[in-house]
């Protein structure tokens, strides 16, 4: 069963990240959230495109449902301290 | 007609146009039902291709926008995103602004 951890890994492969959580646990349906300063200029559509060629094809095979949040460092930051 | 050409054409000939999966009465996927609701809640008038009676345009519109999921929503022949974009652009109210400019 897929698991978050393998599409965790993946991705960290692949990609550079400040920070990357993925969550869920039924072999399916997946949330991921990634801090990184490659997404530093990109439109939200690059940056989710980063993001699923750092995946590697999983999305046409066994990955169905993953939803992404993109921030870069400086969007983290801020967003941290507003729910701080 | 190639299906690049077909897409064009889809998107050329209206102004707000949603790849999902199913209809909006009756959607077949949680994504592609979210978009939906987003795109109602904005009074956008809005038209539909449900991509599961159409292989060729479920297919093809992943190599056209460069985009492995469906929904796929396009505005004034921009790609604008999936349903976490639309989300998100509906959240910080971006996507009223987007809509209102057809």
């Amino acid at each position: 069963m897929l698991t978050s951890e393998y599409i965790k890994a993946v991705i960290q492969k692949n990609m550079e990240c400040n920070f990357i959580e993925i969550k869920g646990d039924d072999g399916s349906h997946f949330e991921a959230t990634i801090v990184s300063d490659i997404f530093e200029g990109l439109t939200k559509v690059m940056q989710h495109q980063k993001v699923y060629d750092a995946l590697d094809g999983m999305m046409k095979q066994e990955l169905h449902a993953l939803s992404i949040k993109t921030y870069t460092s400086s969007q983290w930051d801020k967003s941290n301290m507003e729910s701080n | 007609m190639s299906t690049e050409d077909k897409i064009n054409s889809l998107i050329e000939n209206n102004k707000i146009i949603l790849f999902m999966k199913g209809n909006p009465k009756f959607p077949q996927c949680g994504f592609s039902s979210l978009a939906c609701q987003i795109l109602d809640a904005c009074d956008a008038n809005y038209e539909t291709i449900d991509v599961l009676q159409d292989q060729e345009i479920r297919e093809g519109i992943k190599i056209f926008s460069n985009w492995p999921t469906i929904p796929q929503l396009y505005i004034n022949k921009e790609f604008i995103g999936g349903a976490d974009i639309i989300r998100e652009m509906y959240e910080s109210e971006e996507l009223k602004k987007v809509i209102s400019g057809t």
